[in-house]
């Protein structure tokens, strides 16, 4: 059985205003426990509408979600417990910190699950050391960090929850290329460590190509298409019509591959490296003469 | 969803009265409401409520949207009308212990109903037809003359404007924060009295650490544009105002003096 699993999920913001947007059109698809899939879509194609509805926050239009075959609507006053199962770092989630310390804004999840004071300071150590938070860090103001080590500590207070499920909005928009890659490294190793499901929500195709196992593609609403990260990278021109940019590499090994070459669809500099390497090594092109 | 709250929201269109020049909009509304309650007799409240009617259809906006503006004061509406039965002198229609309903009351119930409803729409008619910044504009003109005192009229139509301005986005960012709190497992719905006072300082706290960014941050914008109050300072829409608002103008005058007229002619009903 599917751990997620929705059915013509549909949302719609505005019912029966001038305002009426459809936000999420008939989505149906099936997440499996220990997947990392990657979200990918551009602006305003419902992204994060759709994540939104997954852990309850926004209830559809029609439709269902089913949480381990259970209609998380069934009971709405148990929505709650959903929220705990389905951990969700929202887009800019440095913008929630309220706490004294940073410590303390950790716990604040893990507390509301009714866990004493110590297992839910145990579980915010923990957490704090996935994302790479300094354990100095722990006492200070969250208002005093920088920009980045409020992330962290913003997904570390998601973290601490230990969902089943994390989702995470665009975790990296406004990082600098080098504090996103730590980012995205850190996500995936937790992934790793905890074996739970990822969904990580992004714009940018170079974000989830090194992590993502499955990538779902939205697109004006829909799901348009939902297949495993190398099979989703080779339709690049069916990506560039719904604005999304292949990442170069990938684009440059297609056309070698069109031209004749024994290459492969490749999502990573070290992955193309590797294919072309030998064949470089070997000397001439293919098909040259 | 918090900001389904309609907030006396501009809905924009393309109706003539989209159009208008929002200072005869602003002064007009100002006069109709002023006679709603000058009318004293059937007839010429007659007259202000087939006006009001006229200017909802004017304005091409569904019906529906002026309805959800009269839910607020639904209540109110009821609640004085009601009270208004018992008072008032005349015929009396039901006797009920020391109750009384006359026909002055009715007459009373019926007539403020009708005021403050077509206040109600009057206002919401304006609102939806006129942008946040024609607006403050338009007051900050008619206001002009208050200069004389020292009152910094320019300065007061500009809080206005950035107050108006915001009050969406706070609203999205509530929105927002709430929801990354509950995805939190903040618990706003259920507890006693304390308990949800308690539950408001996850959202109140980064709100108003965010408000004060954004004021630093606009400030900041604002003072790198050169901006230095209303000294000397030009626009770039400047106001006009058309025939087709002097047409209007006028039509309303003598609308007015027709409901005078009507006061004077027939008997008043209620004073
Ligand atoms: N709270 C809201 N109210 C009304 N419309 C919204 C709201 N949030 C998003 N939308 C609209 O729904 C569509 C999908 O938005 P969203 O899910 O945020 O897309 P994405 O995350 O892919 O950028 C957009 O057209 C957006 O304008
Ligand atoms: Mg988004």
């Amino acid at each position: 059985m599917a751990l997620i699993e929705t059915k013509d999920l549909t949302y719609i913001y505005g019912e029966g205003t001038p305002f009426r947007k459809v936000a999420v059109d008939s989505v149906s698809l099936k997440i499996e426990k220990g997947e990392f899939i990657g979200v990918i879509g551009h602006t305003g194609s419902g992204k994060s509408t759709l994540i939104q509805t997954l852990n309850g926050l926004l209830r559809p239009t029609s439709g269902q979600i089913l949480l381990d075959g259970r209609d998380i609507w069934e009971d709405p006053k148990k929505i709650r417990s959903v929220r705990f199962r389905v951990g969700m770092v929202f887009q800019y989630p440095e913008y929630q910190l309220f706490e004294e310390t940073v410590l303390k804004d950790i716990c604040f999840g893990p507390k509301n699950m009714g866990l004493s004071d110590e297992e839910a300071e145990q579980r915010a150590r923990k957490a704090a050391e996935f994302v790479g938070l300094a354990p100095e860090l722990l006492e200070k103001s969250p208002f005093d960090l920088s920009g980045g080590q409020k992330r962290r500590v913003a997904i570390a207070g998601v973290i601490a929850m230990d969902p089943d499920v994390l989702i995470l909005d665009e975790p990296t928009a406004g990082l600098d290329p080098q504090g996103r890659d730590v980012l995205l490294a850190q996500i995936s190793g937790y992934h790793k460590v905890r074996e739970n499901t990822i969904l990580l929500v992004s714009h940018s195709m170079e974000d989830i190509a090194r992590t993502a196992d499955r990538i779902l593609v939205m697109n004006d609403s829909k799901a348009v298409m939902f297949e495993d990260t190398k099979t989703v990278f080779s339709r690049d021109t069916q990506l560039e019509a719904m604005g999304l940019r292949v990442p170069e590499i990938t684009k440059i090994m297609a056309s070698l591959k069109e031209k004749g070459w024994p290459v492969d669809t490749a999502l990573t500099m070290e992955e193309a490296l590797r294919q072309l390497m030998p064949l470089l090594g070997k000397g001439g092109v293919p098909g040259d003469s | 969803m918090i900001r389904d709250v309609a907030l006396g929201q501009y809905i924009p269109g393309k109706s003539g009265i989209h159009r208008m020049d929002p200072r005869v909009k602003i002064s007009l509304t100002f006069l109709f409401i002023i006679f709603l309650f000058v009318g004293s007799n059937y007839a010429s409240m007659g007259v202000m409520t087939v006006l009001v009617a006229g200017i909802l259809l004017a304005t091409g906006i569904p019906l529906r949207q002026y309805f959800k503006s009269l839910k607020a004061v639904l209540f109110v509406v009821i609640f004085t009308s009601v009270l208004n039965l018992f008072y008032g002198s005349g015929q009396v229609l039901v006797q009920w212990g020391v109750m009384q309903i006359t026909e002055g009351g009715v007459n009373r119930a019926v007539f403020i109903a009708l005021r403050i409803v077509c206040l109600m729409l009057l206002s919401a008619a304006l609102t939806f037809t006129t942008s946040p910044t024609e607006l403050t504009d338009a007051i900050e003109r008619l206001l002009k003359p208050l200069k004389i005192f020292h009152v910094k009229v320019h300065e007061i139509a500009m809080m206005m404007t950035i107050a108006l301005r915001f009050v969406p986005t706070l609203l999205e960012e509530t929105d927002k924060i709430m929801s990354a709190q509950k995805a939190r497992g903040a618990d706003l719905e259920s507890g006693g009295l304390m308990q949800r006072v308690k539950a408001l300082i996850p959202i109140l706290i980064p709100l108003f650490v965010s408000a004060f960014r954004r004021a630093y941050d606009l400030a900041m914008a604002m003072e790198c544009r050169c901006y230095h109050g209303g000294e000397g300072r030009t626009r770039m829409k400047v106001l006009k105002a058309k025939k087709s608002d002097a047409v209007a103008v006028i039509g309303a005058l003598l609308l007015c003096a027709g409901v005078i007229l009507l006061n004077i002619f027939l008997p008043g009903t209620v004073r």
